[in-house]
C-alpha cells in the first residue's frame, strides 16, 4: 500500500467514528483530493474479501465496520451490542423530518396525526435530529433536520440514498377529483 | 411492550390492540386494508362504525388523537348524506382531505420500513468504538425479616442522644438586697452609674433585681434616672430627700 494510504488506514483504526474526507485530509494537508481518494480506493480494496472488517463509506465519512456475517458471533459473545431497535413512533418522526426538513413539529403532528412533542425531544436527545434554524411566522416556530448521526444508524452515505419518494408504491397524488358517490 | 394494552377482537377475529398502533391514522390504514376497500374511494359510513366501536371498546389512553379522527369521521359520513344535485361540478368530495392524509401517511409508513430494514442491516456491522455493555443491574431488593428490621430500629433509636428537656428553675429576685446595695452607694456618693450596681460577672437575677429596686427607688423619689442621650449609659442621682407627704 502507498504511504498515504496506510496513513488513513492507521487514522481511520484509531477512531471510533466515521471521518470525512475534510478530516482526513488534515493528516497531510499537502497531498490533494484526488490523492486522498485514490488512496481511499487503494485501502478499500486492500480489505477486500480477506479481512473481516471492510471499509464502509458511511454518514458522509469513511469507517471501518465488521462485515455483517460476523454480527451475530459478536453479538452472541457479548463483544459489542447490537443497538437497540427505535420504535414505530420514533421511525415515522425521522422519515418526516428526513423527507421534509427543515420541518416543523405542527407539520410533524400533522402527517402523523399524533402530538409528536415527546418523540421529537427522544430523538434530540439521541443525536438523530436537530434544530437547524426558525421559521417565519408565528412564535418562529424551531426546525428540525436530520444529523450525521441519523446517516450513520442506518448506514447511509447521504441523504440522497434515501428512496425517492416516485419508487415508493404509494405515489402521493393531488387530492382525487369529486367522484361519484356509490 | 411491558404494560398490558386493552386487547379487543374485531368482526374479523383479528385481535386489535389500540397500543400497537401509533395514531389514529395508524388504525384507520388498519381498518381500511382488514376491509380491503379502495383507500380512494372510502366507504366512510362503514369505516367510521368501525373506528368507533374498536375506539370505543379499548381504553382511550390516547383520547384526544382518537377523538378528534371519529369527529372528522362522522361530520366527513354526515357531509356524505347531504343530497346533491346530478351533474353538479361544484361538488367536493368531503373526503379528499382525509383521503390525502391517509395516502401521506401510508407513504411515510412505506419509508418507516425501509428505514428499519437500513437500520437492521446496519446494526449488524459493529465500528471500533466498543462501548462497555451497560452497568451490571443494581443490587437486588434487600432481603429482610420482621426481627432484622426491628434490631435495626433499635441501633437507631439507641443512638439517639437522650432527649433534652429545659427544666426550670426558680430563681428568686433579690430586689431587697439589690436596694440595700443601691442604698449603701447613695449613701457614699451623689451619683453613679449603672455599671456601680452591678458589677462585671452579674448573672441575669442580679440585673434583674437591680434594675427592679433602681425602678422601685425612682418611684419613690428616693433616686433620679437619666441619660443625658439615647444609648448613653444611665445616670443614677441621689434626690434631695423630700418632705413625707
Amino acid at each position: 500500500m502507498s504511504p498515504l494510504a496506510k496513513l488513513l488506514e492507521a487514522a481511520l483504526f484509531a477512531a471510533s467514528r466515521p471521518l470525512t474526507l475534510e478530516e482526513l485530509g488534515s493528516l497531510e494537508p499537502e497531498s490533494g483530493e484526488a490523492a486522498l481518494r485514490a488512496a481511499l480506493t487503494e485501502l478499500r480494496a486492500a480489505y477486500g474479501d480477506d479481512h473481516g472488517v471492510e471499509l464502509a463509506e458511511i454518514a458522509e465519512g469513511w469507517q471501518f465496520l465488521t462485515r455483517r456475517e460476523y454480527a451475530e458471533a459478536i453479538d452472541r459473545a457479548q463483544f459489542a451490542l447490537r443497538p437497540r431497535r427505535l420504535s414505530p413512533a420514533a421511525l415515522e418522526t425521522l422519515a418526516i423530518i428526513a423527507y421534509r426538513q427543515p420541518v416543523g413539529r405542527v407539520e410533524v403532528d400533522e402527517i402523523r396525526g399524533v402530538d409528536s412533542g415527546a418523540v421529537v425531544d427522544k430523538l434530540l436527545e439521541r443525536g438523530l435530529v436537530e434544530i437547524v434554524t426558525r421559521g417565519e411566522g408565528l412564535g418562529r416556530p424551531l426546525l428540525y433536520g436530520t444529523t450525521a448521526q441519523f446517516l450513520e444508524i442506518l448506514g447511509l452515505k447521504d441523504l440522497e440514498e434515501l428512496p425517492r419518494l416516485e419508487e415508493l408504491s404509494v405515489a402521493l397524488r393531488p387530492p382525487t377529483p369529486a367522484e361519484e358517490p356509490e | 411492550m411491558t404494560t398490558p394494552s386493552p386487547v379487543m377482537r374485531d368482526q374479523s377475529g383479528f385481535v386489535i390492540e389500540l397500543e400497537q398502533f401509533s395514531g389514529p391514522l395508524d388504525l384507520l390504514l388498519h381498518l381500511i386494508h382488514e376491509e380491503e376497500v379502495d383507500i380512494t374511494d372510502l366507504p366512510i359510513s362503514k369505516i367510521a362504525d368501525q373506528f368507533l366501536a374498536v375506539i370505543g371498546d379499548l381504553g382511550l389512553n390516547q383520547a384526544a388523537d382518537y377523538l378528534e379522527m371519529a369527529a372528522r369521521l362522522l361530520r366527513i359520513k354526515a357531509q356524505m348524506l347531504l343530497p346533491r344535485r346530478l351533474g353538479d361540478d361544484e361538488w367536493e368530495d368531503p373526503r379528499a382531505e382525509l383521503v390525502r392524509r391517509l395516502l401521506e401517511y401510508q407513504q411515510i409508513r412505506e419509508l418507516v420500513d425501509w428505514l428499519a430494514r437500513a437500520a437492521a442491516v446496519r446494526a449488524e456491522r459493529f465500528g471500533r468504538g466498543y462501548e462497555a455493555p451497560p452497568p451490571d443491574a443494581p443490587p437486588a431488593p434487600l432481603q429482610i425479616d420482621l426481627n432484622d428490621l426491628l434490631g435495626a430500629a433499635e441501633r437507631v433509636i439507641a443512638l439517639i442522644p437522650e432527649p433534652m428537656l429545659h427544666r426550670v428553675v426558680p430563681r428568686p429576685l433579690d430586689v431587697e438586697g439589690a436596694t440595700a446595695k443601691i442604698h449603701a452607694l447613695l449613701a457614699e456618693r451623689e451619683s453613679f452609674a449603672w455599671s456601680d450596681v452591678v458589677g462585671p460577672g452579674a448573672t441575669i437575677v442580679d440585673v434583674l433585681s437591680a434594675f427592679i429596686a433602681l425602678l422601685e427607688l425612682a418611684k419613690r423619689g428616693t433616686l433620679s434616672l437619666t441619660q443625658p442621650e439615647p444609648f448613653a449609659p444611665m445616670v443614677i442621682r441621689r434626690e434631695p430627700p423630700r418632705e413625707a407627704a
